[in-house]
């Protein structure tokens, strides 16, 4: 019994392909100024004479085509995302009332502080809230998403080890890690030296005894690592890399296993980057936006980004936006607001029960999924697990069926598959986070699901090899798209 | 068994030694292992290397790898194909997929090279 | 706990069917000297209607664009936006939708994406452009790193005083540890665009790029083809920023001028101001550097049943696959901003965008006559300008500003934020949601202050 089945979709040009000369989808008031001509004071050279070629369509036009697109989505609000460190959880409906209250939306950055003491307000409660819930000094809410995050972070170790005399080139970075890690690092001029993990998935404290030196400005940590395994000897690994003379940063993508459980900034861990938009549950959009607030240790704390947020002794907020020794700034005004704002109406629905209990349930929903299928698949580490639980196609490779024909016949059941191929020291990698938000009914449903495309790689690999058959389209042709990308429409373009 | 004119790195590229001119491109092995190819970039006319400086790099959907020059040399001509056919290194990797022309700085260092039964040998430590 | 489905019954099924007695054994693998001893010092949970009351009120603290004569900008811009942008991005299918890794599962977000790039390519006059980056600064950050990748041995880029100065201050902090070095050009005293003398003076074969902003933070619209001259004869990449993208509803886009690689922000297409983000950074460039553009690119193909659709494309270029060596570390981006972009400009139109745009223009050449006219205020530059100019106004700004907003007219931005030698300065801005009575009342209420 699979939860996907047929339904009636509906074709959808592009947008341009159903303009009309003369359609139009706006409505705005007479001017009510005199009309210039701007050639009056602007040189006719930069004057736009050509169309711009935007289409031109009726409201109805544009409500059509949109939602017909919109069908085409998979999203949570149809079922589970069991994907691995992406924490895919219930976007609750509330955040999106209060974040678009016209009292935080229809603000402006630059208005003075006397009439935004309620956004000042939101955000300097929303530090101390995280600050309570990850264990540090300080939060800066200035990051725009996780990757932009590990810059920052980054960027306040760089900072704070030049002051103490030497920056230092290397960076230590598990063999599990995502990429921006790496990617992070390298903006911020250090090179990257992998570590390799042990049996257990954990990292091998000889292998980072042995790379340890005065060349080595940071470890970055995912803690637990995308293995779901949580890295027990973290204290020890901070206090070797302390002495080192190095700093410890953590990978806060995998947070939400340990919301009132343990605090990262207990264990030694200087810096520490959240998302937003995976723990603190604000919508992914389809891609963003998302926020990724650092929180730092006492003695990075001079060093956060502009501006700063702080309260006077009259109680009133501001924003401060000269402090002595910060780095400067990596975006524009102060935070993804909209997006703080839904997190901390989250953080207030749930309280320190809530959120102590989110990620128990985070924990028993992953290892309900790892204990439904481990008879089935293969679990290349052995380790306990927390909420996210890695499986590879080992036992399916045997008849040819691999990770990716997997994850599409699994389309064809109604599920979003799990992350794939990923960490990369598995090989074919299916790694599975269901979250808190997900029913034991909806984690059957995919664990039966699971088990049945196990036994198709057995009895009928070709239905895995063919899948999908249900969404609106198959397999795409990724080689085509990158040996000949076509990334944007143009008038005469055929496809 | 690949081509026995053909000398081999470990990381698969291959060599054509004429004289102190050399071809270069990938063995099958890394094609495959590749997948499809959608892209290669390759370094201008004039650019020197040394042995094992990455020269280019190579692209499919889902990864990349670099190109390691098996002996130091010069780049004399470039396969502008590649631009258009990237597949043709999938097709005929060994012919038509040829990648870079270069003048050979040092001929000895040819003997530093794997001929194609020691580079089976090789393929077979790798499963 | 509504977020919290599974309870009672199914629990202890559940628990069973790991082999565990209780959640609590499931945290064995945490070291007990790790474990919090007692809760977390945060309030109790509260009741949906506490919420909601509770963030009404704080919100309530606040005056906004709804409530107040605005006229503010800066960077951030208050425009008009057609309800069919927030009803239809209310649909869960865009906003609670994963990044499309699944392409199959995807195909709204990814056409929708990809009439964004198009359309931003259109307004820029470029070739391509990729599915948005996090605002204008952090772009024009991503500008600079991806010239770096185009000339690589050149270790100057030379930037404008005119670019916003959050964006220089951005781009400063993103190079501080690498070997580029930023070179400054002033304006001119009297126009405001571009020292093109000093620039020229400035540019040399060393130069990977040089940076301008049009129309530049002062609202002064810049001589781009003089720009662009300049930087062919030395071989320089010509980048301009962007950060009132409706300017290009008006005037040419970059492209029409040669420019390699266009950025900004493109907040003012269907984007509320929400105090300082989400944002929609944007980048666009010629079609030969297309595999240097940082952050994710949309690519149209076809299915295994010979239908058109879309993917993710050149992926290779991003750090899950490239890792060290990828274009940028960018992983999420502002999608959901992107598009609800899309159904902004589609609402809108070919038309609807040059209305807003010509409407604009005539809003603030009538509110620059009006204040003008009052005694102490003088516009501090001569050169053109589109929604946006810089007034001296003789008294402190930050203090005429503040007495303004007890009117709730928000009054422009006082540059000494910025500049501490412009005290006197406020940078005043103009939209279609700028009303004539407003207008006439904001210059009265300013002449009456002063």
């Amino acid at each position: 019994m699979t939860k996907g089945r047929n339904g009636l979709s509906f074709y959808e040009d592009l947008i341009f392909e159903r303009s009309r000369e003369g359609a139009v989808g706006y409505s705005l008031p007479p001017l009510d100024v005199p009309k210039k001509d701007p050639s009056k004071t602007i040189d006719s050279k930069c004057l736009r004479k050509d169309k711009i070629g935007l289409p031109s369509v009726s409201e109805i036009d544009v409500v059509r085509h949109f939602t017909r697109l919109s069908l085409w989505n998979y999203a949570i609000d149809y079922g589970i995302y069991p994907l691995g460190s992406c924490t895919m959880k219930y976007n609750p409906k509330i955040n999106e009332v209060t974040a678009s209250l016209e009292g935080f939306a229809d603000t402006h950055p630059y208005q003075p502080y006397s009439i935004t003491q309620g956004n000042l307000e939101l955000m300097y409660r929303l530090e101390e809230a995280l600050a309570e819930i990850t264990g540090f000094d300080r939060v800066s809410l200035h990051p725009a998403a996780g990757a932009h995050g590990e810059l920052l972070g980054m960027l306040l170790i760089r900072r704070y080890l030049e002051e103490q005399g030497n920056p230092r080139s290397k960076v230590l970075i598990p063999d599990s890690a995502h990429g921006t890690n790496p990617a992070s690092a390298a903006i911020c001029g250090y090179k990257a030296v992998e570590l390799k993990s042990n049996k257990q998935g954990r990292l091998d404290l000889k292998d980072l005894e042995k790379a340890l030196d005065d060349e080595v400005a940071a470890l970055m940590l995912t803690n637990p690592n995308t293995l779901g395994v949580f890295e027990r000897n973290i204290k020890q690994i901070c206090r070797m890399v302390h002495e080192a003379g190095g700093q410890v940063y953590m990978d806060g993508a995998n947070m939400n296993a340990l919301m009132g459980i343990t605090r990262p900034g207990n264990a030694g861990v200087d810096v520490l980057h959240l998302n937003l938009h995976k723990t603190f549950s604000t919508p992914h959009g389809g891609g963003g936006p998302g926020a990724g607030p650092v929180a730092v240790a006492k003695h990075l704390s001079p060093y956060i980004p502009k501006p700063v947020i702080e309260k006077n002794d009259k109680g009133e907020y501001y924003l401060d936006y000269n402090p002595e020794k910060s780095i400067g700034r990596i975006r524009s005004f102060n935070s993804n607001f909209g997006v703080l704002v839904k997190a901390y109406t989250y953080i207030l629905t749930n309280g320190a029960k809530g959120l102590k209990k989110i990620s128990e349930h985070a924990v028993l929903n992953a290892n309900y999924i790892r204990a439904r299928l481990k008879d089935h698949y293969h679990l290349p580490y052995e380790a306990e697990t927390l909420h996210e639980v890695v499986f590879n196609d080992k036992r399916q490779e045997e008849n040819g069926v691999t990770t990716l024909d997997i994850a599409k016949r699994l389309q064809d059941y109604g599920y979003h598959p799990p992350t794939v191929y990923f960490p990369l020291i598995v090989h074919g990698a299916l790694m599975i986070e269901p979250t808190e938000t997900e029913s034991k009914d909806e984690l059957d449903g995919f664990a039966d699901a699971m088990i049945k495309i196990a036994e198709e790689a057995k009895e009928h690999p070709d239905k895995c090899k063919n899948a999908p058959t249900r969404p609106v389209v198959g397999r795409l042709d990724e080689v085509k798209a990158a040996r000949n990308p076509v990334l944007r429409w143009t008038p005469q373009e055929e496809d | 068994m690949e081509p026995d004119n053909l000398l081999f790195t470990e990381e698969h590229e291959w060599l054509d030694a004429d004289g102190s001119e050399g071809t270069v491109g990938i063995t099958k092995y890394a094609a495959e292992q590749l997948g499809d190819i959608v892209f290669v970039e390759l370094p201008e006319i004039g650019e020197v290397f040394s042995k094992g400086d990455t020269f280019g790099t190579i692209e499919s959907v889902k990864a990349v790898s670099d190109l390691y020059m098996p002996v130091g040399g010069e780049i004399i001509e470039i396969n502008e194909d590649l631009e258009n056919a990237p597949e043709l290194v999938n097709s005929s990797p060994y012919e038509d997929g040829w990648m870079v022309k270069i003048e050979i700085t040092d001929e000895e260092q040819l003997t530093d090279l794997m001929d194609n039964k020691a580079y089976e040998v090789y393929l077979k430590e790798q499963e | 706990m509504k977020y919290l489905p599974n309870c009672g019954e199914e629990l202890q099924k559940m628990l069973e069917t790991i082999g565990v007695d209780n959640i609590e054994e499931l945290f064995r693998s945490i070291p007990e000297e790790l474990r919090l001893t007692k809760p977390l010092n945060l309030p109790e949970p509260k009741s949906e209607m506490e919420v909601l009351a509770g963030l009404k009120h704080i919100a309530s603290k606040n005056k906004t664009a709804s409530d107040s004569a605005f006229f503010l900008g800066a960077g951030a811009y208050n425009h008009y936006i057609p309800t069919v942008v927030s009803s239809l991005i209310s649909r869960a299918e865009f906003y609670t939708a994963y990044t499309p890794y699944q392409p199959e599962l995807s195909q709204g977000t990814l056409q929708a994406l990809f009439e964004y790039q198009t359309m931003i390519s259109q307004l820029t006059e470029m070739e391509v452009a990729n599915s948005s980056l996090y605002d204008g600064a952090s772009a024009t950050a991503e500008a600079v790193l991806m010239t770096d990748r185009i000339q690589r041995k050149k270790n100057k880029v030379i930037v404008s005083d005119g670019l916003h100065p959050e964006y220089i201050e951005t781009l400063e902090t993103y190079l501080h540890n690498l070997p580029l070095e930023v070179v400054k050009v002033s304006l001119t005293d009297k126009e405001g665009e571009t020292d093109l003398d000093a620039l020229e003076g400035a540019v040399d074969e060393e130069t990977a790029a040089v940076l301008v902003q049009s129309p530049n933070f002062f609202g002064v619209i810049e001589p781009l083809d003089a720009v662009s001259e300049i930087c062919k004869k030395s071989g320089a990449l010509f980048v301009t920023t962007v950060a009132e993208i409706y300017s290009l509803g008006l005037l040419r886009g970059p492209g029409a001028f040669d420019a390699d690689i266009v950025v900004g922000e493109a907040q003012s297409l269907g984007n509320r101001m929400n105090y300082g983000g989400p944002y929609l950074g944007f980048i666009a460039s010629r079609d030969k550097y297309k595999r240097q553009l940082p952050g994710r690119l949309v690519g149209m193909t076809e299915d295994n049943r010979g239908q058109r659709g879309f993917v993710i494309t050149l992926a290779t270029r991003e750090q899950h696959i490239r890792r060290e060596k990828a274009t940028s570390n960018i992983c999420t981006n502002e999608a959901l901003c992107a598009t609800m972009a899309a159904i902004h400009m589609a609402a809108l139109g070919e038309e609807g965008v040059r209305e807003v745009a010509d409407t604009c223009y005539s809003k603030a050449e009538y509110a620059k006559d009006k204040l003008v006219s009052i005694d102490k205020v003088s516009l501090v530059y001569s050169g053109s300008s589109f929604n946006e100019f810089t007034i001296d106004i003789g008294k402190s700004g930050i203090d005429v500003i503040e007495s303004l907003a007890e009117k709730n007219i928000i009054a422009g931005f006082p540059l000494v934020y910025h500049y501490p030698d412009r005290e006197n300065q406020i940078l005043v801005t103009f939209t279609e949601m700028n009303s004539k009575a407003d207008i006439d009342n904001f210059a009265k209420e300013l002449e009456g202050v002063l």
